[in-house]
């Protein structure tokens, strides 16, 4: 048996599952200190299924707290980074496309450094290793901790990278490195900015990944922690907490998962309404459709592979005020102290769960405390929520016709069953946790990372090696074998080898075999 | 004579990755380059070749290699102006004017900023109304222009002036050069007076770009559909639609030369498609049979932003469509051809207008 548990901005949701059956969910506020909130719906699921905690065989957590750290600019740590590649690679300094409100919030503490690599691997310029030491001083002298080190085709050699990040800690023993060529591929921007998020969210990480291990010891489950990757699959708390950039889309990707498989539809449109935001994507063929290109998050450009998501600020929690041509809701949201702070909850603030329970949409605080909204204020509001809901649809579809619609997220209570572009509306059960169920039934992975000589091999040949490999690895992971695809394929020629050197990554992905 | 802005360099650089038929450099990276020198210098004089006069003397300046290597070594617009300064210096006269050779990709926004930098105008034209791998392949070549005298520079210092008795000698040169350069260098070529550019250039191309990127940005606001945005402005034919398989590419010679593997999707399921490129797509195969050849456009278009895929960025999984432009109408003559036809990049493939053969 497995927990799966959703962290959100506004809710924690927990679901215990025995094979792919929902055994108990629990839906509580997220709490400041987040372990205390996961402890109770912990407990919750236990105290419900009667399971003891010594029958659990995993818990699997998804979150999207480091990507609202990145789009709030909160509980980031001032960051810097050095590129290596001078004389190449000045033109367009590090941070160059970012917004600026994220950029301050960070510090644009940004250093240029000799070294990097050709194509072939010969050096651009060798490594200045007392102009590091400059640097990595002048980096200590701020303060700083959060240190990202990008350099010039590093995919290629890693060296330099390397040898700068041992420079680096020996003038901040306690440095938080972050290098490149761990966190993406080709093409040096968006390879450095994942790497800078990256290293911006490491204080954060440490401390959040801490509070999820407190929280599971404290409810007596001794089982390992996963926590939900961009991609579907899972890591290890101990990778998790060095590599947070990771899961800044995990949580759409786990509400598009547990909707398919909640609902078995295939091809239809998720709308996950939570606290404070909704989130749009279309399933074909049952997985999340994935964003081509360039992906930003929180403005910044990466290369990522993550599902094509369109969110915006409507959820329970947002705020409904009158402005001054109509009515405006959200994107503030009174987020996790919906309970306390929303009409219907003894509150002053009117929020959207107010008006559906006004409407008589939904059963849940105190109807008499919103008995006396004004009827016309009530429908207007409806009739706006409904259409922000109906926008996010046509913008996500991908065709004129109308397509099913799952309606997931504690927030779905607030649009009703009839919606345009829509040929009809599932809700399925267990609908408010379709995130933690998501996490739940995450995907298992397997990669591979081999440098072939093509000398006595082709490359067609090293390619189909290197992916049975990696579908292999992910049968051995514990993946379904008749579910398992091969979704990245990236090969790198490393021509300053002998014999012909081809670096090939690949990684393939498969359901979690039904116990 | 028209005012170019740091907001008209996004059209330009979505539209530029159209025509640029897969090369032409990243055009991510061309607009914040040139976003950033218009930002310093201020705007740039666009003038048509009408209104070139008899005494003005311009030059072409482009990014020579392989594509790839540009989006790791973020090559800037300093160099470039270096090279500029440099055939300047070697031809000992100022140069009044700047053209893009291609219109293609980061080579086609770069010379904006080159333009801005020097404070002269950049020509609203260019040399092959496309992109194209290898030097002597412009219009410019059908009507006699020399390629040289050609400067190359890197970013170490180094600059390199080339002479030749011919625009084939001059890739030659250039293409080992570059390749010591660490496969890309900044380029000024194709010095040329008023009246030579005025006959022998591609008119209107940037503003075809940036009408081209325009119509890509009102499609993607109106949420229309972006690709049948693309085929309206640009004449283009639809050729594939499907998911990438295989993408398979080498540095060879100072280009990056491979070849993509779709396999259909949609109306297309159960076919596949080959492109094979060098820098710039030069062929499309579906199920073997050719179905689009330079010097017919060529291009891979996101299927959902209707943004062109450059070939640096094609990678396994995305979803894309495939689009033919037919090319500007002097490719289509027998000189034209026998320049930048099948034939030249080794195919024995007979030329059929991309329009009908997808009839």
């Amino acid at each position: 048996m497995r927990i799966g548990i959703d962290v959100g901005g506004t809710n924690t949701d927990a679901v215990l599952m025995d094979g792919l059956k929902v055994v108990a969910s629990y839906k509580t506020p997220t709490t400041p200190d987040v372990s205390s909130g996961i402890l109770s719906a912990l407990q919750q699921v236990l105290a419900q299924s009667g399971v003891q905690p010594g029958n659990i065989d995993a818990v699997m957590l998804g979150t999207t707290h480091f990507t609202n750290a990145i789009v709030e600019g909160k509980r980031l740590s001032p960051t810097a980074i050095i590129r290596l590649g001078a004389p190449a690679a000045v033109a367009l300094p590090p941070m160059v496309d970012w917004p600026s409100r994220l950029a301050e919030t960070l510090g644009r503490n940004t250093f240029v450094a000799k070294g990097g690599y050709e194509f072939d691997g010969r050096q651009i310029s060798p490594l200045d290793e007392e102009e590091i030491r400059g640097m990595a001083r002048l980096i200590a002298g701020k303060g700083i901790k959060a240190v990202a080190i990008s350099c010039v085709f590093s995919p290629v050699n890693v060296e330099m990278e390397d040898r700068a990040a041992a420079i680096v800690r020996e003038e901040i023993s306690d440095a938080r490195l972050t290098l490149s060529h761990n966190i993406g591929r080709i093409s040096l921007l968006e390879r450095e900015n994942a790497a800078i998020l990256n290293a911006c969210l490491s204080d954060l990480a440490q401390h959040t990944v801490g509070s999820f291990e407190r929280a599971l010891k404290e409810s007596g489950i001794q089982a390992p922690l996963f926590l939900s990757q961009n991609d579907g699959t899972l890591m290890n708390t101990e990778f998790a907490a060095t590599h947070p950039v990771l899961t800044v889309s995990s949580g759409p990707t786990n509400s598009m998962r547990g909707a398919a498989f909640l609902s078995g539809a295939k091809d239809a449109m998720v709308v996950d309404i939570g606290g404070t935001t909704t989130d749009v994507g279309m399933l074909v063929k049952g997985f999340p459709r994935e964003a081509s290109m360039a992906v930003r998050i929180g403005g910044v450009r990466t290369n990522f592979r993550m599902p094509d998501v369109y969110s915006f600020g409507l959820g329970g929690g947002s705020l409904v005020r009158k402005g001054d041509s109509r009515l405006e809701i959200g994107p503030q949201s009174v987020g996790y102290e919906l309970t306390t702070r929303g009409l219907a909850f003894g509150g002053d603030t009117l929020t959207t769960t107010d008006i559906a329970i006004a409407a008589g949409m939904a059963d849940i605080g105190d109807r008499r405390r919103v008995a006396s909204l004004d009827q016309s204020l009530v429908e207007n509001a409806k009739a706006r929520i409904k259409e922000m809901v109906e926008e996010a649809i046509d913008r996500m579809k991908t065709g004129p016709d109308p397509v099913p619609v799952i309606m997931v997220g504690g927030g779905s209570i607030l649009v009703g069953d009839a919606l345009e572009g829509a040929s009809e509306v599932i809700r399925p059960p267990h609908f408010a946790a379709a995130n933690a169920i998501g996490a739940a039934i995450a995907q298992v992975g397997g990669e591979v990372d081999v440098t072939f000589k093509l000398e006595k091999m082709t490359r067609d040949e090293a390619l189909e090696q290197a992916k049975a490999t990696a579908q292999q690895k992910t049968v051995e992971a514990g993946a379904q074998a008749d579910t398992v695809e091969v979704v990245e394929v990236d090969e790198i020629p490393l021509t300053y080898l002998p014999g012909n050197a081809l670096r090939v990554r690949v990684k393939a992905v498969g359901d979690l075999r039904p116990a | 004579m028209r005012l170019l802005q740091v907001e008209d360099m996004r059209d330009l650089a979505v539209g530029a990755a159209i025509l640029g038929t897969g090369g032409g450099g990243d055009p991510y990276i061309g607009m914040l380059l040139a976003e950033q020198v218009i930002r310093e210098y201020g705007p740039v004089r666009m003038i048509g070749l009408d209104e070139l006069k008899d005494d003005d003397f311009g030059a072409s300046v482009a990014y020579v290699g392989a594509p790839v290597v540009m989006i790791e070594k973020l090559m800037g617009v300093a160099d470039m102006v270096k090279a500029f300064k440099a055939l300047e210096r070697y031809m000992g006269r100022t140069l009044t004017a700047v053209v893009s050779a291609e219109i293609g990709g980061a080579n086609s926004i770069v010379p904006v900023g080159v333009a801005a930098a020097l404070g002269i105008p950049l020509l609203d034209a260019d040399g092959m109304g496309r992109a194209f791998p290898e030097i002597p392949l412009v219009i410019w070549t059908l009507h006699g222009l020399s390629a040289t005298p050609m400067t190359m520079a890197d970013e170490k210092g180094n600059s390199i002036v080339i002479e030749t008795i011919d625009n084939h000698w001059t890739e030659r040169f250039a293409r080992s050069v570059a390749t010591d350069m660490g496969a890309v260098a900044s380029t000024a070529l194709y010095p040329a007076s008023g009246p030579d550019l005025r006959r022998a250039s591609v008119p209107g191309s940037v503003s075809r770009v940036i009408q081209i990127g325009k119509a890509i940005r009102e499609a993607q606001a109106a949420h229309r559909n972006t690709v049948e945005a693309v085929l309206e402005v640009t004449g283009g034919v639809r050729l594939f639609k499907g998911k990438i398989t295989d993408v398979l590419r080498r540095i060879l010679g100072g280009y990056a030369r491979g070849e993509c593997t779709i396999e259909g999707l949609g109306d297309f399921k159960g076919q596949k498609m080959a492109i094979h490129f060098q820098n710039e797509n030069l062929i499309a195969y579906v199920n073997e049979t050719p179905v689009a050849v330079v010097p017919d456009l060529i291009t891979v278009l996101d299927s959902d932003t209707g943004e062109a895929v450059t070939t640096e960025h094609l990678r396994y999984g995305y979803r894309v469509d495939v689009i033919g432009i037919p090319c500007y109408h002097e490719w289509r003559t027998p000189e034209g051809i026998a320049l930048g036809g099948p034939g030249h990049f080794g195919y024995d493939v007979q030329y059929t207008p991309v329009e009908r053969r997808a009839r």
